[in-house]
C-alpha cells in the first residue's frame, strides 16, 4: 500500500514535470510568433516575417513534446488514480473535457495550417491560424488551471453518502477565486520563458557573430517581453497568488515562508536559511522583520499565523521541499527582473549589443525560467499534500486499488527510459534548428 | 441523458477510428508496401499532416468519459493498465516518428523513424481491436476468486496474458485466441482504410498495386470477419441477442457487410472518396456493431458475483451530464467547423501542395 502511493506519486511528478517543460514554451512562444507575424503584416519587413517562421519551427518541435507527453497526463487520471477519478469524474471531468473540446480541437486543427499553410492561405489567413493557435494553447492552460483550482480550493460540489463529489454549480468551477490569479500569474510566467528563450537565441546569433540582424531582433523583442512579463510575474499576479494562499490554505502559506513561531505582531519576511525540522525552526536564517505582513495584508502589525498554530495533520506533509521550492520561485523571479531591467537600460542607450558580459549571462540563463515554473508547481502541489482535493480527499486515498506497486514501478521506468530519448532528440533538434538560423534557405 | 453521452461518445469514438485509423493504415501500408524513398515520404505526409488534429479526438473521448461515465472511466483505466500504458509508449514512438523523419537528410535517420512509424501503427491497430475484443468478451469484476471479490465490484486487473491464451477460463487476459483474432481483424481493416487514404491523397508509384492488394486483404477480413463470428458464439453465447430483441439494431451490421462487399469492386470504382467512404462504413459498421450487441452494458462481467458495468450504473449524475449537454453542443458545432475548414484548406493530393514551408 505505501509503496503503491509512493511510486504512483513519483510517477505522476516525474511525468507532470516532463510534460510541463514543454507547454510553457508553447503558450508564451505563440504570443511572440503572433506579436512578430502581426508586425509584418503592419510593417511588410520581410525580416519580421522570417523570424516568425523561424520561432515556428522551433515552436513545431516543442509543440510535439507536448502532445506526446501531455497524452499520457490525460489517461494517468484513470490509470493510476481511479478512485480519485470515480470520486470527482462528475465535478473535474467537466473541466478537463472542455478543455478537449474547446482547446485541443482549436490548436490542433490550425496548427499544421499555420506550419503548411502559408503560400496556400495568404497573409492575413496565415495569422489568423496563428492567433487561433495561440488562442487554444491559453485555452488550455485555463481549462486545467480550472482543473487544478478545484482540487486547491474545491467549489460548486456536495458530497454524497458514497463519497462522491458531485457537481452542482457549474457556474461556480469558473468563478473559484483561486482560479483567475493562477492563470495569469501562470500564463506570465510561460511567457517569461518564451521571452528568456528568444532572448538567449539572440544573444547566442550576436556573440557568434551570425545571423546578427536576427540576433538583435531576438534580444530585443526577448528583452522586452521579459520584463514586462517578469515584472507582471512578481506583481500583481505573484502577490495575489499569495494572498490567496495566506487565506485559503494558511498552513501552506506557514509552510511555505518558512515561518515556524507565530510571532507577537507582524511577521518577518525570510530570505535565506533551511528549515530544521527537528527543532523546528530556520538555520542560518537571513529575514526582515514586519515585511510580510506588510506584502500579505498592507499591514506592517497584522499577526500570521505560524507553523506552530496548526495541528500535524493540518500541516504540509513535506515542509522543507515545499519551503526550497517556494523561496527558489521566488528567488529567481527577483533575478530575471534585475537582469532585464539591466538589458533594457542599456537596450535604450543602444549598445546591449556589445555588452558581451550581460549577453552571457542572458544566454546562459536559459534553464532558469524553466526552474523557476516547475519549483512554482511544486510549490502549489506540495502545498496541498497530504490532500488530492484539499482538505477532503486523501491523496493515499485517490490511488488505484487494483494496480500493484511492481507494475507502476515497470511503468514508470519505461517512462524515465522513453522520456531520456525524448529530451535527447528534442535538444539535438532544437539545437540544430537554432544552428541553421532564420535566414531563409533557397529549395 | 445517460444514452445521449453514450451515443455521443461513441459517435467521437467512430469518428477517431475512422480518422486516425487512416494514419494506422497509412503506417502500415508504409511499413510493408512503400518502397521507394519519394513514396515513403509523400505516404508519412499524408499522415503526418493529420495525425495530431485526428489523435484530438482520442483525447476529447477520454475526457467525456471521465466527465460522463466516471466509475467505468475509472475501472477500465486502471484494469487495462499495461496495455494503456503501452499504448500511450506506442502512440509517443509513432507521433515521433512522423515528426523527425524529415528534420534531417540522412537516409538512416530516416529509416529509423520510418520504421518507427510503421511498426507502432501496426501494433496499435492490433491493439486496439484486442481492446475492441476485451470489452465485447467482459472482464472478471471485482477480481473474483471463488466467489469472492478481491476489489469493490467495479474494479479488476488484466495482465497481458495467462498461460492458457483462453477466453473460456475464469481469468481471461488481455491476450487470448479471441482477442487476438479480433486484433487481426482491426489491423487488416486498418489496412484497407490507409491503403484507400494513400490513394486518395497521394500520388504515389505504388497506387495501382494498392488496390490489388485491397482486394486481396478484402478476402483475408471478409473469412476473418466469420470465423469471428463464430468465435463469439463460443465466447459468449448471448451475443447476439440484443440483435434479435430489437431488430433495427441489425443496421449496423448491415453497415459493416456494405463496406465489405463494396470493397470487392475497389478496381472498378473511379472515384477514389467512394472507396474511402466504404472502408468508413467497414470502420462504423465493425464499432457500432459491438457496441450495439451490448447495450446497455459497456463492460460485461464474466463471473456471476458483481454485475456488469452499464452505462446507468456508472454514469456520473444527472446535474453534471445535463450542464454539460449546453457546452458539449457548442463544441461539437466548432468541431464540425474546424474539420470543415482544415479538410478543406488542405484538401486535394499531398505531392501537389505547395507549403511555401
Ligand atoms: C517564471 C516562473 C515564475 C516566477 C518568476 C514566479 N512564479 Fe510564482 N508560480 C509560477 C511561476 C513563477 C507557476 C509555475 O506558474 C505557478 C504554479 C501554479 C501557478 O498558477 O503558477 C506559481 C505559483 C505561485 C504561487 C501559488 C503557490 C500555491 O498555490 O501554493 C505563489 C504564491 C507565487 N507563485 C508567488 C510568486 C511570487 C511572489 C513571485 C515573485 C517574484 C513569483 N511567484 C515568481
Ligand atoms: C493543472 C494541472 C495539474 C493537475 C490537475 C495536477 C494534479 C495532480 C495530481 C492528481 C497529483 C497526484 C497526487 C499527489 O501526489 O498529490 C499531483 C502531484 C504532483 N504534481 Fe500536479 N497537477 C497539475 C499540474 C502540475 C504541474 C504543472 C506540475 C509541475 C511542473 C505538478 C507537479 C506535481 C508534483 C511534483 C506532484 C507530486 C507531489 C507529491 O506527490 O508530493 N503538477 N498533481
Ligand atoms: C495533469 C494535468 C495535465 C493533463 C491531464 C494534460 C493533458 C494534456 C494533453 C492530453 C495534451 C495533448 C493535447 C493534444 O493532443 O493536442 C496536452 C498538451 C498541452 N498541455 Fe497539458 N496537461 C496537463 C498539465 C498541463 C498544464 C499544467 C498546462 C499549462 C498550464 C498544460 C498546457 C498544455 C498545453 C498548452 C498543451 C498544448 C500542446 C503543448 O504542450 O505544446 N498542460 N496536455
Amino acid at each position: 500500500m505505501e509503496d503503491m502511493l509512493f511510486y504512483d506519486r513519483l510517477q505522476f511528478a516525474f511525468t507532470i514535470t516532463f510534460h510541463y517543460i514543454f507547454p510553457q514554451l508553447t503558450m508564451g512562444l505563440s504570443l511572440l510568433i503572433v506579436f512578430l507575424k502581426g508586425k509584418y503584416l503592419l510593417s511588410k519587413i520581410e525580416k519580421y516575417n522570417n523570424a516568425a517562421k523561424f520561432l515556428m519551427n522551433i515552436f513545431a518541435i516543442n509543440f510535439t513534446m507536448g502532445v506526446v507527453t501531455g497524452i499520457p497526463m490525460e489517461f494517468q487520471f484513470g490509470t493510476n488514480w481511479a478512485k480519485f477519478s470515480e470520486l470527482t469524474g462528475s465535478v473535474i471531468g467537466q473541466t478537463l473535457a472542455m478543455e478537449g473540446m474547446f482547446s485541443f480541437f482549436l490548436e490542433s486543427s490550425f496548427l499544421a495550417l499555420f506550419i503548411f499553410g502559408e503560400k496556400l492561405m495568404g497573409q492575413k489567413l496565415h495569422f489568423l491560424t496563428g492567433f487561433l493557435v495561440f488562442l487554444g494553447s491559453w485555452a488550455s492552460g485555463w481549462f486545467i488551471l480550472a482543473t487544478n483550482a478545484w482540487m486547491q480550493h474545491p467549489v460548486g460540489y456536495e458530497i454524497l453518502e458514497n463519497g462522491k463529489f458531485v457537481l452542482n454549480n457549474f457556474g461556480d468551477l469558473f468563478s473559484n477565486p483561486w482560479l483567475l490569479p493562477a492563470f495569469l500569474h501562470n500564463q506570465m510566467a510561460s511567457v517569461v520563458t518564451s521571452s528568456f528563450v528568444v532572448a538567449s537565441i539572440g544573444a547566442f546569433y550576436v556573440l557568434r557573430n551570425k545571423q546578427v540582424e536576427y540576433g538583435k531582433l531576438f534580444l530585443k523583442t526577448g528583452v522586452i517581453f521579459g520584463l514586462v512579463s517578469s515584472l507582471l510575474v512578481a506583481f500583481p499576479t505573484g502577490d495575489w497568488n499569495a494572498k490567496n494562499v495566506a487565506k485559503h490554505q494558511p498552513a501552506a502559506f506557514a509552510a511555505m515562508e518558512g515561518i515556524f513561531e507565530t510571532e507577537e505582531a507582524g511577521s518577518e519576511i525570510v530570505l535565506i536559511g533551511q528549515p530544521n525540522m527537528v527543532d523546528k525552526k530556520l538555520d542560518n536564517k537571513i529575514a526582515v522583520p514586519n515585511i510580510l505582513s506588510f506584502l500579505t495584508h498592507q499591514d506592517w502589525n497584522k499577526q500570521i499565523p505560524g507553523m506552530d498554530q496548526f495541528k500535524e495533520e493540518e500541516l504540509p506533509s513535506n515542509i522543507p521541499a515545499l519551503y526550497y521550492s517556494y523561496h527558489i520561485m521566488v528567488g529567481l523571479g527577483t533575478i530575471f527582473i534585475g537582469v532585464m531591467a539591466l538589458a533594457l537600460f542599456f537596450l535604450i542607450r543602444k549598445n546591449l549589443y556589445t555588452i558581451k558580459p550581460l549577453l552571457w549571462t542572458i544566454m546562459f540563463l536559459v534553464p532558469f525560467p524553466y526552474i523557476a515554473n516547475l519549483t512554482g508547481w511544486y510549490t502549489t502541489e506540495l502545498g496541498r499534500q497530504p490532500y488530492l482535493v484539499y482538505g477532503l480527499l486523501k491523496t493515499s486515498d485517490g490511488i488505484s486499488p487494483t494496480v500493484s506497486s511492481g507494475n507502476t514501478l515497470f511503468t514508470l521506468l519505461g517512462f524515465v527510459a522513453l522520456y531520456m530519448l525524448l529530451g535527447l532528440l528534442f535538444l539535438v533538434l532544437v539545437g540544430k534548428t537554432i544552428n541553421q538560423g532564420p535566414t531563409p534557405q533557397t529549395h | 441523458m445517460e444514452v445521449f453521452w453514450y451515443i455521443a461518445i461513441a459517435i467521437v469514438l467512430a469518428v477517431f477510428f475512422i480518422l486516425d485509423g487512416y494514419d494506422f493504415g497509412a503506417g502500415i501500408i508504409h511499413l510493408f508496401f512503400a518502397k521507394k524513398e519519394k513514396d515513403k515520404a509523400v505516404i508519412t505526409k499524408s499522415a503526418g499532416l493529420f495525425w495530431d488534429s485526428n489523435e484530438v479526438w482520442l483525447v476529447a473521448a477520454g475526457g467525456m468519459l471521465f466527465m460522463a461515465f466516471p466509475t467505468f472511466y475509472a475501472s477500465v483505466f486502471s484494469g487495462f493498465y499495461l496495455p494503456l500504458i503501452i499504448v500511450l509508449w506506442l502512440i509517443i514512438f509513432r507521433a515521433i516518428g512522423l515528426e523527425f523523419r524529415s528534420q534531417f537528410k540522412y537516409q538512416m535517420w530516416k529509416d529509423i523513424w520510418d520504421k518507427s512509424f510503421g511498426v507502432s501503427s501496426l501494433l496499435l491497430a492490433l491493439f486496439f481491436g484486442i481492446a475492441l475484443g476485451n470489452i465485447v468478451r467482459g472482464v472478471n469484476l471485482g477480481d473474483v476468486h471463488h466467489g469472492v471479490s478481491a476489489h469493490e465490484g467495479h474494479y479488476f486487473f488484466l495482465p497481458l496474458w495467462n498461460t492458457s491464451f483462453s477466453p473460456l477460463t475464469d481469468h481471461p487476459g488481455v491476450i487470448d485466441w479471441f482477442t487476438i483474432v479480433i486484433g487481426i481483424i482491426s489491423v487488416v481493416t486498418l489496412a484497407i482504410h490507409g491503403a484507400n487514404w494513400v490513394i486518395l491523397k497521394t500520388n504515389s508509384s505504388i497506387n495501382n498495386k494498392l488496390k490489388g492488394i485491397i482486394f486481396k486483404l478484402n478476402i483475408v477480413l471478409t473469412v476473418l470477419t466469420l470465423f469471428s463470428l463464430y468465435l463469439w458464439q463460443i465466447v459468449n453465447p448471448n451475443s447476439l441477442n440484443n440483435f434479435v430483441d430489437k431488430p433495427f439494431l441489425l443496421v449496423f451490421p448491415i453497415i459493416y457487410f456494405i463496406g465489405l462487399i463494396g470493397l470487392f469492386y475497389r478496381k472498378k470504382i473511379k472515384k477514389d472518396e467512394y472507396a474511402f467512404l466504404y472502408s468508413t462504413l467497414l470502420i462504423l459498421g465493425g464499432i457500432t456493431s459491438s457496441l450495439a450487441s451490448l447495450f446497455p452494458v459497456i463492460l460485461p462481467s464474466v463471473n456471476p458475483v458483481n454485475e456488469s458495468l452499464t452505462i446507468y450504473n456508472t454514469a456520473a449524475p444527472e446535474y453534471g451530464l445535463s450542464v454539460a449537454l449546453n457546452w458539449g453542443i457548442i463544441g461539437f458545432i466548432l468541431l464540425i467547423v474546424y474539420f470543415i475548414v482544415q479538410k478543406r484548406l488542405l484538401s486535394g493530393k499531398i505531392d501537389n501542395m505547395d507549403y511555401g514551408h
